[in-house]
């Protein structure tokens, strides 16, 4: 698999970090190499908290991507930030309940999802993010819903958060089957 | 009707309220519920009342803290952690005429700086000393400070501070007023319209007392910190009232100014 | 996959030095080496006697792990730069006193209080003194986190085989990031190198002392030397590096740490443009791979050194390069991260 960075963006609170962390850990899970970064500093209230996942076939050499494949932009500052470094061709997920009218470089696909709508109905704010992260997954060759549901699986176990699993499975479904 | 309220002329308006000269027209950044806003704020309207913004510096180092200087309208220095009381003296020093205050967490005036702090006021400086005590180091992520209570959780206390692993909440404002120093040691909080009035006289006085040329003042503060408590801010308010207050009392603990006419 | 975990280097190198049979660890908050701190809070507890005191200040701590090992016990203390610059102190004690101990500098931007981005600013502080008097510091440099977890592990062993503080210099990136890490194997502390010379009690055998005190005629002049003997040894033993094409390319890239890694990139980068690049990392700073380079330059035109700080290891490439050819420097200060493109651009400038 060719190295594929995602940023993923937002207010602290929105499950920034934790999206960032599954892609690493389905990325390890499937034997590629992965590298995870957030970031650390004032961002961190700004709105504009984030991390970089990248996977990839071969060694990783830089954990930060001036253009990413993609982007996970969650509320407006982020996508404000990234919106227009992410790669030609590449992926913008951009919440829609959030953002209103994004505007990014028109050399990438973007997809529009209403993250937190999607949430209420499944009857969980919390878990904006895991919908943000199953749209991504529908447009992100080598790594499919299965992986992903895997390495959610994994991740959550770890952190003691089984409970949290069927909730955050729905809603990686939703966000997959969202996007036609 | 928004639009009515617009047309009525600036000089028919009379300004009631308003930001204090002292704080610039930045936004605060700090977290929700924080109250390093509200001690702030005070610390400035104290500043306009008594017309010394032009001849203050303030000096605060590291920690939350150290963003006084992004929206104070007044001279900032940022020390090393933990050497504010040696910066600000060092500072007094050299300037008797201008007024020092220091602005300082409990990581950096009763850990790293105790050995700083005890000897300021030991020496009596004529300074105005801020403490901000949260019990906790917020910015680094909410690990044990001298001032967290027994019991309670940080991240370097994952199951509650233990007195025989690392030892009690310090009390650093009852202990300076053991010395023969320091002129005024109060501790106040501004969870409410009571406790900010007093809090703010106390700081007047700790001000008034530098630009007397009386000595040394402290006040500290019971300020909460909601992200790192685990608390919204209104919890973090009870906190303060049904814990904290319970191991370090509001109050004078010391004023050998007491008597004196103001 | 295997045993590999995905950990963040912070936590990675406090659990390798658990593993590595460390049972006491000393330290101050401060950012980018939170994890580390709060790893041991958690886990260093668990351990039969371990113990995790964190200390009123970072010198309280550094004098903490110089009590420890005294008495004959591994001892670990980690900061960030800042922090660093107020254990320099407590490093002259341990250095003048023969003393084993790891000390771990997650670097940030300097100087003062900087920022708590990452950084390469406090090289010439680790190998050129930092602290007072003759002494040398052995000075590791990971790449990558498994790396940072091995290096971290090896530390304890160098440290007590030659009586010596030992730093591990790694950067925010590192303590920051996750990558999946292999841990290394939990040393039985039974087989652990004795310490005769330790402060443990003097039973059935003459008292001993640890000290860096030696007042009147030639006793501190012959501590030292027998010190530098040692150095001698270590200099000969324990230089390691990392060279990848280094046969002939059309330029050698000189870096450590995190850069080194980002050369990679480059690396990749170049070859897509017909560009062949060298890249020699070393992973003792001090002992220094000084003839290694010096063998490798004969092969290229220029060694080009990219750091994140403004130009210090390239003092040290300059030193060791006696062929006369170009040695440039190519960095960035203050918390910045050079990326692979940036270092392509500069590369091309040279070949």
């Amino acid at each position: 698999m060719k190295e594929y960075s995602t940023v993923i963006s937002g207010f602290g609170g929105q499950g920034v970090i934790l999206a960032g962390k599954i892609i690493a850990r389905t990325g390890m899970e499937l034997g590629l190499e992965v590298t995870w970064l957030p970031s650390y500093g004032p961002e961190m209230r700004g709105g504009t908290a984030n991390c970089t996942a990248i996977v990839s076939s071969e060694l990783i050499g830089s954990p930060i991507v001036d253009n990413p494949s993609a982007l996970i932009a969650m509320n407006p500052p982020s996508l404000n930030k990234f919106g227009n470094v992410v790669q030609q061709g590449g992926l913008v997920v951009s919440n829609s309940a959030l953002i209103e009218s994004p505007s990014v470089n028109n050399h990438v696909e973007l997809i529009e999802v209403p993250l937190n709508t999607i949430a209420n109905e499944i009857g969980n704010t919390k878990v904006i993010n895991m919908v943000a992260l199953g749209s991504w997954a529908r447009f992100t060759d080598g790594i499919d819903l299965d992986d992903l549901m895997n390495g959610m699986e994994l991740t959550l176990t770890d952190l003691g958060k089984e409970k949290f699993v069927d909730v955050n499975r729905a809603a990686l479904e939703k966000g997959y089957n969202f996007v036609d | 009707m928004s639009n009515q309220i617009a047309s009525v002329s600036k000089e028919e308006k009379k300004l009631v309220f308003g930001k204090p000269d002292a704080l610039n027209d930045e936004k605060f950044s700090y977290c929700p519920g924080c109250h390093h806003g509200i001690i702030n704020r005070l610390i400035a309207e104290a500043i306009d009342e008594l017309g010394i913004r032009e001849t203050t510096v303030g000096t605060a180092p590291v920690g939350c803290s150290v963003f006084l200087y992004e929206w104070f309208d007044i001279d900032v220095v940022q020390p090393a952690h933990g050497r504010v009381s040696a910066v600000a003296t060092g500072m007094k020093r050299a300037r008797p005429d201008l007024t020092v205050f220091a602005y300082q967490g409990d990581g950096d005036f009763a850990s790293i700086g105790t050995n700083n702090s005890v000897h300021a006021a030991n020496r009596g400086e004529n300074i105005t000393v801020f403490f901000i005590n949260n019990t906790l180091y917020g910015m680094t992520g909410g690990e044990m400070a001298p001032t967290t209570l027994i019991d309670q959780k940080t991240t370097t206390t994952p199951g509650g501070r233990k007195a025989e692993d690392f030892g009690y909440p310090i009390k650093m404002s009852e202990m300076l007023s053991k010395l023969d120093g320091p002129t005024y040691i109060t501790r106040q909080a501004v969870y409410d319209v009571k406790t900010i009035k007093r809090a703010k006289k106390a700081i007047k006085k700790g001000f008034r007392n530098q630009l007397e040329g009386k000595g040394y003042s402290l006040i500290e503060f019971l300020s909460a910190c909601p992200i790192n408590w685990g608390l919204d801010p209104v919890e973090a308010i009870d906190r303060i009232k049904e814990e904290v207050e319970q191991v370090y009392p509001l109050g004078d603990i010391l004023d050998r100014t007491a008597g004196e006419k103001e | 996959m295997g045993n590999k975990q995905l950990m963040r280097g912070n936590e990675a190198i406090a659990e390798s030095a658990i593993r590595a049979g460390c049972r006491n660890y000393f330290a101050y908050p401060i950012t980018p080496q939170a994890e580390l701190l709060q790893w041991m809070a958690t886990h260093m507890p668990e351990e039969d006697n371990g113990t995790f005191l964190q200390a009123e200040s970072e010198i309280g701590a550094v004098n903490m792990v110089y009590g420890a090992a005294s008495t004959g016990e591994r001892a670990m203390t980690s900061s960030s730069s800042p922090g660093i610059s107020l254990k320099q102190e407590g490093i002259s004690y341990l250095a003048g006193s023969d003393l084993p101990a790891v000390i771990v500098n997650i670097m940030r931007g300097g100087p003062g209080l900087g920022n708590i981005q990452p950084a390469q600013g406090d090289y010439f502080q680790a190998t050129k003194g930092g602290g007072h008097g003759d002494y040398q510091l052995l000075t590791l440099a990971p790449s990558t986190v498994p790396e940072a977890a091995q290096l971290t592990y090896e530390a304890f062993d160098l440290a007590d085989e030659y009586r010596t503080p030992v730093m591990v210099l790694a950067d925010g990136m590192i303590g920051q990031m996750m990558e999946p890490v292999e841990l290394p194997a939990r040393k039985d502390l039974n087989e652990l190198p004795s310490k005769p010379w330790a402060t443990s009690g003097a039973k059935n055998r003459k008292p001993n002392v640890i000290k860096s005190f030696a007042l009147g005629g030639d006793k501190l002049k012959a501590m030292s030397e027998e010190r530098f003997t040692k150095y001698r040894v270590i200099e000969r033993k324990e230089v390691r590096y990392e060279e990848i094409g280094v046969e002939g390319p059309d330029i050698l890239v000189t870096a450590f740490g995190t850069v080194a890694r980002i050369v990679k990139s480059t690396i990749r980068l170049g070859q897509e443009e017909g560009i062949n690049i060298g890249l020699f990392r070393p992973i003792t700073l001090w002992p220094f791979p000084g003839d290694r380079i010096d063998e490798l330059s004969g092969k290229v035109d220029t060694v080009l050194t990219v750091e994140m700080n403004s130009g210090q290891m390239v003092e040290d490439i300059r030193l060791s390069v006696s062929k006369n050819i170009n040695t440039p420097f190519y960095g960035e200060m203050a918390g910045c991260v050079p990326t692979p493109k940036g270092i392509l651009e500069e590369v091309k400038k040279h070949v």
